[in-house]
């Protein structure tokens, strides 16, 4: 069968500037037709991550880049999928590669956000579940985060100073990569010595909202080959599941879990079935993988992924973290970017920056935070409303 | 209900049909007359279980007491549309309750006057329906859990803070 790999990958570092999204998408997309050695009139189709924040403009992202760009008459797609919009409009030109409509796909994402809490859009509507659990119950993502994080505490006698230690691992992970916004050491006390925001989860635990912008180039093996990219990394499966009914697990931005009455409790939940079909398309399998970038939207979310995507058994992840497994240079390192702790989250943009890291470390070009030998890697992250994105990538 | 306050402010809920007033209120949820699930807030007009294109719903009042399965709490003011009763803020918490009945964990805001320190996972908690918010001519009401130990109240009463 033929398959689709990785020709470029690029991205605008993250942080807080206030500039037009477009502008941060501009500079990702060119990073990765440079980083492919191949010019823009090569790419044939454009699969833009949408934002929501960014007015019209942000809602055909795909059009906006490629006008930004220069009209070529490429053909264009626009996904949105929250948190998992890289992750699919990255599948929506895989599939056009895979379908043999084009062989050069870019897939590009970028964001511009406010201040403080992700909120609703404004205006009032009492129909959105996203704007309800706000007005009803002051429910903001942090609220989810640290539900979570309490469960965890509860069910496995996961401590606050186990989810500082995330933190911590991933600030020294970050502190070398050009990309991060936030490149600081933070110890297990500077965390534990920040506010508490949503119990028992502190400033240092959340992750911030950010600009950024992230690109890659997708093309067939075929023309990779043709144009003489060797040994490019391979995209060797791209999840994006819905849940099993009952979900029997809150998510945001849900006031109320489905019911199991009437149907048992699905076998698997969600977030693992997120990677259990990364696994499955891809033939890779957890004990195969060198790293893994996760969506560690909080600290505590961050043991709950090596669970989720079957590192360790339920109730393992603290024993993984401590033992320095997830740390670069053990077994199988978590977030060696830095993860969002040290990117912040940058909406469209956040899977595919994910996607270029795993890349980066898969060619040997991570410099400062390099696992040594990787050779496969697997990214994770959920959408808002039950969207699965995890993509997985190999040598 | 409606009913006048002292302040000339008339209760009314924050939003409709979600839940019932009075002594023993309770969350307003529908069952699917065809399968049976349940759902909080009501369905619209389809039926969620995959298996079943059931198109008829029947109003059912939920469990009044669950069982904490998580809580957490907000130090920091939400942004709009919440508004805030208090000037300054008050933190508040929250928690998602398990119905033992229904199979279904629900969320909402603990009651006035108790924290994350008066909570457990795996803690009884009762349905109260206390005020949100208010403006010149009304007090909105909302749903909120409030915990129990053997039947009674822990920590303060609602009435204090009231």
């Amino acid at each position: 069968m033929s398959h689709v790999v990785v020709a470029g990958v690029g991205m605008h570092p993250w942080g807080k500037w206030g500039r037009n999204f477009v502008e941060y998408g501009v500079a990702a997309a060119r990073a990765a037709i440079a980083d492919a050695g191949i010019g823009w009139r090569d790419v044939q189709f454009v699969s833009g991550a949408d934002t929501m924040r960014n007015g019209y403009p942000g809602y055909v992202s795909g059009a906006t880049f490629a006008q930004a760009l220069g009209w070529t008459g490429a053909r264009v797609a626009s996904s949105y999928a929250a948190c998992a919009s890289g992750a699919t409009a990255m599948e929506v030109a895989r599939a056009e590669i895979l379908a043999g409509r084009c062989e050069v796909a870019m897939v590009v994402g970028a964001d511009t956000t406010p201040k403080g809490f992700l909120a609703p859009n404004a205006g009032d509507r009492p129909d959105d579940p996203d704007w309800l659990r706000f007005r009803l119950l002051g429910a903001t993502n942090p609220t989810y985060f640290g539900l979570y994080a309490r469960r965890r505490m509860a069910l496995y006698g996961a401590t606050e100073r186990d989810f500082a230690l995330v933190r911590s691992k991933n600030a020294k992970h970050g502190l070398n990569n050009p990309n991060a916004r936030y490149r600081k050491d933070f110890s297990v006390e500077d965390v534990l010595g920040s506010a508490m925001v949503a119990d028992p989860l502190r400033l240092l635990e959340i992750c911030a909202t950010s600009d950024g912008g992230a690109a890659v180039i997708l093309t067939s093996a075929e023309w990779a080959k043709r144009r003489g990219i060797t040994k490019p990394v391979q995209v060797r499966a791209i999840s994006t599941v819905t849940p099993s009914f009952p979900q029997t697990v809150i998510e945001m931005p849900n006031f109320s879990t489905d019911s199991g009455v009437a149907v048992p409790d699905a076998v698997t939940p969600f977030k693992s079935a997120i990677a259990a079909a990364a696994y499955q398309e891809s033939g890779i399998g957890p004990e195969d993988l060198s790293l893994a970038e996760v969506y560690d939207l909080s600290s505590a979310l961050e043991l709950d992924w090596y669970e989720d995507i079957a590192l360790c058994k339920a109730g393992e992840a603290e024993k993984l973290l401590h033992d320095g497994d997830t740390t670069i240079g053990g077994r199988i390192p978590v977030n060696p970017s830095g993860g969002l702790a040290c990117f912040g989250e940058a909406v469209p943009a956040q899977a595919l920056a994910q996607v270029c890291e795993v890349v980066w470390q898969l060619r040997g070009q991570a410099t400062g935070r390099q696992v040594e030998g990787a050779t496969s890697g697997i990214t994770a992250n959920q959408g808002l409303f039950g969207h699965g994105s995890s993509v997985l990538l190999s040598t | 209900m409606s009913e006048t306050l002292g302040a000339n402010l008339t209760q009314v809920p924050a939003i409709d049909g979600w839940f019932t007033t009075g002594d023993k209120p309770a969350l307003i949820g529908n069952k699917c007359t065809t399968c049976g699930t349940v759902f909080f807030p009501k369905a619209a007009n389809y039926c969620r279980n995959p298996d079943c294109d059931g198109a008829e719903f029947t109003d059912a009042e939920l469990s009044r007491h669950g069982r904490v399965w998580s809580f957490t709490d907000a130090q920091y003011q939400p942004p709009p549309p919440y508004i805030t009763r208090t000037d300054p803020y008050q933190p508040f918490a929250l928690a998602a309750v398990e119905l033992e009945a229904e199979q279904m964990v629900i969320l909402g805001q603990i009651a006035d006057g108790f924290g994350v320190a008066d909570l457990a996972v795996g803690q009884q908690v009762e349905l109260v329906v206390e005020p949100l918010f208010s403006d010149d001519e009304h007090e909105y009401l909302v749903y909120r859990w409030r915990p129990v130990t053997n039947g009674g109240q822990v920590g303060k009463s609602e009435v204090e803070s009231a």
